[in-house]
């Protein structure tokens, strides 16, 4: 019966454990993920500054981050309240 | 009377409120709809939009809701006697505390998760929302003001909690970084914050700071006043999970055990209530019961500050329709709870009527101060804790709510003055600081405003921070009932309350009215008259809204739901 026993002490501990979890992150999880946002959006500002005339001296690091934060791209530009994309060769929309 | 008794039959009465009238209420006349696709579920986006495990909602409901007010409040209404004070507090949470946080939720989650205040402007009109938007800044303003009085005369009262009660930020700033960088798991990290907590409330007797009595030209009292300022100010500029996450997280542990050792202690002891029924005997210059009783109790019997926390953040997270019984108004009782043992603890938390007398001695006094020696006493007799340490317990319990509460607030009237440089197309006012420094003046000119130099009469506003809550209840539950009326159901449920309120914050109003003008307080006068034109407006708000709806609902068909 111990296997049966520590199931269950395991099952109760799981439990307890999301409560906790739950309790510590639902009331504050928009506000953070909002200044997690605001903070992926300068990061996309730095990636694609060059492009926008913006000169950055890491451009030639960053540019490999491109292809990668494509799928963010017209997100972050709606975001930032230009209905299409400001990239005349990149476009998204 | 024994206070045993009593707690037993206010809990009884409550349950009863709960498995009758609530359900009456969630059945018959909001209809709770378990097939309802709630907007946690219709815009479930993982950030605002989630739909939440019901007790764990109810969990972050009461916390975010339960602060110092439903202590404070009642310990100053047993001036009075504690019958009146129970009476309002077991009838208040049944009748309308419940029926206004439930209705709340069920009004925002019935129109997208929108706020009181926004659905004030779609369902009542656009006037009733530009006074919604004036009462809630006064609030905000109020309630930082006030609770910043309260700390600073716990901490001069109480220096034996003062390293407890400033230790708690850094166990708060401690836990913040070892969860956020993931070195310890959540479960450990709870159990080290509560024993780190308890043992600076254990080590706060052996080392108790005392303000000085002056310290340069200004009062002990309003240094601790300035000083909680510049603590709310930048805790409300920091991000939300380096202080005020894990600090509200603690916090809502501690309300947790501190209920439980106080309901514990007056299980086992068992006191008797020393204060009288009803006090006929009450000091010089203490108004009358009727209408004051209704305003200087507000959170712990009705409160509009639960209708905000309801709309804004709750709304969003219900998974099922019907659970807003459940969090709302099962939440109400939770608070309703914290007030019975406020006064339970200060009516009975005394040797003699002598010594309640002379904590009594005027309007206003006694308060917390009442609730902590008044508790004392009752958990060192009960639970055998040493009088210092339960004193110094209950004081970090009271200390950190109404803390928890100005960060909050701060915060909140931070964004307001925000908002309003937008509307106003002020470019310096929407930046944060600007904002905050807008907010921290604003609430320091009506703690000393209000007070005086040294800032320890700001509890003379008490009262009218209860009225002020009052009419925000009264604007939500005017809401409910439009809504109501719309749908053809009964609307006297949340009309008669709806009356009540309006008729009591008017009446104390122009009580105080009276009474600011004899002593002379115009700064408090000229608050007092802002707030009961905007008393005055809602109420006119409220029948013309009602006329207009009701002649609508005639001409319409009734809705589908």
């Amino acid at each position: 019966m111990p296997t049966k026993r520590s199931d269950s002490w395991r099952a109760w501990l799981s439990q307890a454990r999301f409560f906790l979890e739950e309790s510590y992150s639902a009331r504050y999880r928009g506000a953070i993920a909002r200044s997690r946002r605001d903070h992926d959006d300068l990061f996309m500002l730095l990636v694609f500054s060059e492009m926008m005339g913006v000169p950055n001296p890491a451009a030639y690091y960053t540019l490999e981050l491109q292809p990668l934060l494509l799928e963010r791209f017209h997100d972050w530009h709606r975001r930032m309240g230009m209905e299409h994309s400001p990239l005349d060769h990149f476009r998204c929309c | 009377m024994s206070a045993a008794i009593l707690l037993l039959i206010g809990l009884v009465l409550m349950s009863l409120g709960y498995l009758i009238y609530s359900r009456f209420i969630a059945q018959r006349i909001y209809r709770l709809d378990p097939d309802f696709r709630t907007p946690a579920h219709e815009f479930e986006d993982g950030i605002d939009f989630v739909p939440t495990n019901r007790f764990v909602l109810w969990g972050h409901h009461f916390t975010s809701v339960a602060g110092a007010a439903p202590i404070v409040g009642p310990a100053i209404a047993v001036i009075w006697g504690w019958l009146p004070a129970f009476l309002w507090v077991v009838m208040g949470t049944i009748f309308f505390a419940g029926v206004h946080d439930m209705g709340a939720i069920w009004a925002s989650v019935r129109n997208k998760a929108k706020s009181v205040g926004s659905l004030t402007g779609d369902v009542v009109g656009k006037r009733a929302r530009s006074i919604f938007m004036i009462v809630i800044f006064l609030v905000l303003l109020m309630v930082n003001a006030v609770f910043a009085v309260v700390i600073a005369k716990l901490m001069m009262n109480f220096p034996t909690a003062v390293l407890p009660v400033w230790g708690a930020i850094v166990v708060a700033l401690i836990v913040g970084q070892l969860i956020y960088r993931r070195i310890v798991s959540l479960p450990v990290v709870s159990v080290i914050g509560v024993v780190a907590l308890y043992a600076l409330i254990w080590a706060g007797p052996s080392v108790p700071i005392q303000m000085p009595a002056e310290v340069a030209g200004l009062s002990g009292n309003a240094v601790w006043i300035l000083l909680l300022f510049l603590y709310a100010g930048i805790a409300s500029v920091l991000p939300v999970w380096m202080l005020l996450q894990p600090r509200d997280y603690i916090n809502g542990l501690q309300l947790f055990v501190g209920l439980l050792i106080l309901y514990g202690a007056i299980a086992l002891l068992n006191p008797v209530l020393v204060a009288p029924m009803i006090n006929n005997d009450v000091p010089a210059g203490t108004p009358s019961l009727l209408p004051l009783l209704f305003v200087t109790i507000a959170c712990g019997a009705i409160s509009g500050f639960h209708g905000l926390v309801a709309s804004g953040t709750t709304s969003k997270q219900l998974n099922k329709e019907t659970d807003a019984r459940f969090v709302g108004y099962f939440g109400a009782i939770g608070e309703g709870c914290l007030s019975l043992a406020a006064i339970l603890v200060a009516c009975a938390g005394f040797a003699s009527l002598t010594d309640w007398k002379a904590m009594y001695s005027a309007f206003g006094q006694g308060g917390v101060t009442a609730f902590v020696e008044g508790g004392a006493y009752v958990i060192h007799n009960g639970l055998g804790l040493p009088q210092v340490t339960a004193a110094t317990l209950l004081t970090v319990m009271a200390a950190l709510f109404a803390g928890t509460t100005m960060d909050t607030g701060l915060r909140l009237q931070r964004y307001i003055f925000q908002e309003w440089g937008e509307i106003y197309n002020q470019p310096w006012m929407k930046k944060p600081l600007p904002a905050t420094l807008l907010a921290i003046g604003t609430c320091l000119l009506l703690a000393f405003g209000a007070g005086g130099a040294d800032g320890s009469g700001g509890m003379i506003i008490w009262p009218l921070f209860g009225t002020t809550n009052q009419l925000l209840a009264g604007l939500t539950l005017l809401v409910i009932t439009v809504m109501l009326v719309h749908m053809r159901r009964p609307m006297w449920f949340t009309l008669l309350p709806l009356c009540f309120l309006l008729l009591m914050t008017v009446l104390a109003l122009v009580l105080q009215l009276k009474t600011f003008f004899e002593q002379e307080n115009y700064f408090l006068l000229g608050l007092d008259i802002v707030v009961l034109v905007a008393a005055i407006l809602v109420a006119l708000e409220c029948a013309a809204a009602l006329k207009r709806h009701r002649a609508l609902a005639a001409t319409e068909q009734p809705d589908a739901d």
